[in-house]
């Protein structure tokens, strides 16, 4: 038996915003179940003196300039968006009505 | 049962440099919605963001300033959350590898002693856009969004409502010095989250604690954490629970409410954002910035108070804002008379700045050489402090120098000896009775022939010249 449940799944379903038919669960909690037993290989390995990667290409401080570049015409950034009102991206109401 | 308060306070800074912190679009306030937009900060696919030099040099600056010792290497990380202010879905923020930590700020506190509070991190991050709520749908703004952040989070050190106001007003008075953020509360500019928690006197172990959101004052700051201490002790006391929750600030009726929202213990499964690479910070940079910081206030008052011989109050006002501070200065290398400049700064030039709505003397348009120009003109007699008061109030207001008012108006003093002396001998002439009173022994006498020259010069002779002149003739 896996360490992934069928609680794991929908539980990442959920923060990914994903709806599963009942049909879905269990066919995920197996593939993800053997993805995880892939990875687990690497368990093996020692890496006792090994810098943790933070980036897989070896630069450092890429920066740019604060020197302002032209933005998009706004007709341009609301061209392809579902709903918009004004110049404005129109969503459905956020219900907690709590901004970040 | 007796509580000790405990509080903890993330304040979120907006940098004010020209862009966002990984795109090229503006950072300026108030424009059209979704003007100061692109394919990077609206969170099109395939796009690479890359980071603001001059957001690091801010930061850098602030968190140096704060005590912290500052990370050599740093990396962005991804902060997953589904909200329609972030395109993305996921914030760019700084997670296990901050740019400081362990920083310092003191503060007076109500006892008139110091207290330190400690500096738990500070870390860059960017800002989310702003959403309108209507009745049937939100509107969404990203003008907002990718404006740089600093997040500056405290240890939870601060005991009372009062303590968390004046470490506000201490960690304003420092980035403002820093010139890192315009600090503007009402305009978002900073924003403040507070942790509440309440535990039995003496006792180690913390109780549960409140987040307090949607505050934009640091006296609604205080008053929310006012309102947060009585809610919780009376739930206390009532053996009854205190939620771990989100709260909201109501500022009309004074009162914290709970968002009510499903409480779903947040994931934001962080990992390193992939698109930035990481950044190593020198011990050559760190000297560098902290060699360049400017003077801080604590440092700026102590030095007012040791060097200048200001008391400890008026170096307080003087101080607040940087801009004073200059502007004292600029003043006291042209006049030597530190105390007198402090109580007109204090006095009637803040009130005259209010008068025309100017939110600091760096705004105002007399510069300190016109303004100790005026100080001088009182010194040497040819204007009554009186009159400077009104001259002040009027060069401020219609933004012309005090020098040329007076001359335009007439209003110089006569302060020429020899002709007062003139002016003084016509009224002992023409009041021949009054002379012969006072030489009687009715000293007060002398009160009506001052007037008499008063009136001859139309009220512009200088008086305490003229008692002089009439003092010596009198008794001569
Ligand atoms: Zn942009």
């Amino acid at each position: 038996m896996g360490i992934i449940k069928k609680k794991d799944v929908l539980y990442v379903a959920s923060l990914a915003r994903i709806k599963l038919a009942d049909g879905q669960i269990e066919g995920f909690t197996g593939q993800l179940d053997s993805i995880l037993d892939y990875i687990k290989q690497l368990d093996e390995v020692d890496t006792e003196s090994v810098q943790p990667t933070s980036h897989v290409l070896p630069m450092v401080n890429v920066f740019r300039k604060d020197d302002v570049k032209p933005s998009l015409p706004q007709e341009k950034v609301l061209e392809n968006a579902p709903g918009k009102e004004g110049y404005f991206f129109k969503v459905p109401k956020v219900i907690d009505g709590a901004e970040k | 049962m007796k509580y000790d308060i405990v509080i903890g306070l993330e304040v979120h800074l907006q940098l004010n440099t020209k862009t966002k912190i990984f795109c090229g679009c503006s950072t300026t306030f108030g424009n059209s919605p979704n003007s100061q937009t692109c394919p990077v900060c609206l969170g099109f696919p395939g796009v690479l963001p890359v980071f603001n030099k001059g957001v690091l040099d801010l930061s850098l600056r602030s968190a140096l300033a704060l005590g912290c010792t500052v990370s050599k290497f740093i990396k962005f990380d991804r902060k997953n959350y589904f909200y329609p202010d972030l395109p993305k879905n996921f914030q760019i923020s700084q997670y296990d590898l901050p740019l400081a930590k362990d920083g310092l700020l003191e503060i007076d506190v109500e006892d008139g002693s110091r207290k330190r509070i400690r500096i738990r991190r500070v870390h860059m991050e960017e800002d989310a856009g702003k959403l309108v709520h209507e009745k049937e749908a939100s509107l969404v703004d990203f003008n907002r969004c990718g404006t740089p952040l600093l997040e500056i989070v405290s240890e939870p050190d601060i005991n009372s409502p009062e303590e968390a106001y004046r470490y506000l007003t201490a960690l304003k008075e420092i980035l403002r010095y820093l010139e890192v953020s315009d600090c503007n509360m009402e305009e978002g500019s900073l924003r403040c989250d507070a942790n509440i928690s309440l535990k039995p006197k003496g006792s180690e172990e913390l109780g549960t604690k409140a987040e307090v959101k949607n505050v934009n004052s640091f006296k609604a700051v205080r008053g929310a954490l006012s309102y947060e201490v009585q809610r919780q002790e009376e739930l206390l006391s009532n053996s009854e629970r205190v939620v771990q929750e989100t709260r909201l600030w109501d500022p009309d009726k004074e009162v914290t409410v709970s968002m009510r929202s499903k409480e779903e213990a947040h994931d934001y499964r962080y990992f390193p954002e992939p698109d930035l690479v990481p950044f190593v910070i020198t011990d050559k940079t760190i000297q560098e910035v902290r060699s360049a910081l400017p003077e801080l206030p604590q440092a700026k008052r102590a030095r007012f108070i040791k060097e200048i011989g200001l008391s400890e109050y008026d170096a307080g006002v003087i101080t607040s804002e940087k801009e004073m501070a200059d502007y004292f200065e600029g003043c006291i290398k042209l006049y030597d008379k530190p105390k007198v400049v402090a109580n007109w700064l204090m006095g009637d030039f803040t009130a005259a700045l209010k008068e025309k709505g100017l939110e600091s003397i760096s705004q105002c348009e007399m510069d300190p050489a016109d303004f100790i120009g005026m100080l001088k003109m009182i010194d040497d007699g040819s204007i009554s402090g009186k009159m400077a008061k009104s001259i002040l109030a009027e060069a401020i207001q219609e933004g012309k120098a005090p020098k040329d008012l007076v001359s335009a108006k007439g209003l110089t003093q006569i302060s020429d000896k020899p002709q007062l002396e003139d002016l003084v001998g016509k009224a002992m002439e023409e009041n021949g009775e009054v002379v012969e009173e006072y030489r009687r022994g009715k000293k007060g006498a002398i009160a009506y022939l001052v007037g008499q020259v008063m009136q001859k010069t139309k009220g512009k002779a200088n008086p305490k010249l003229v008692n002089e002149i009439l003092r010596k003739k009198l008794e001569g």
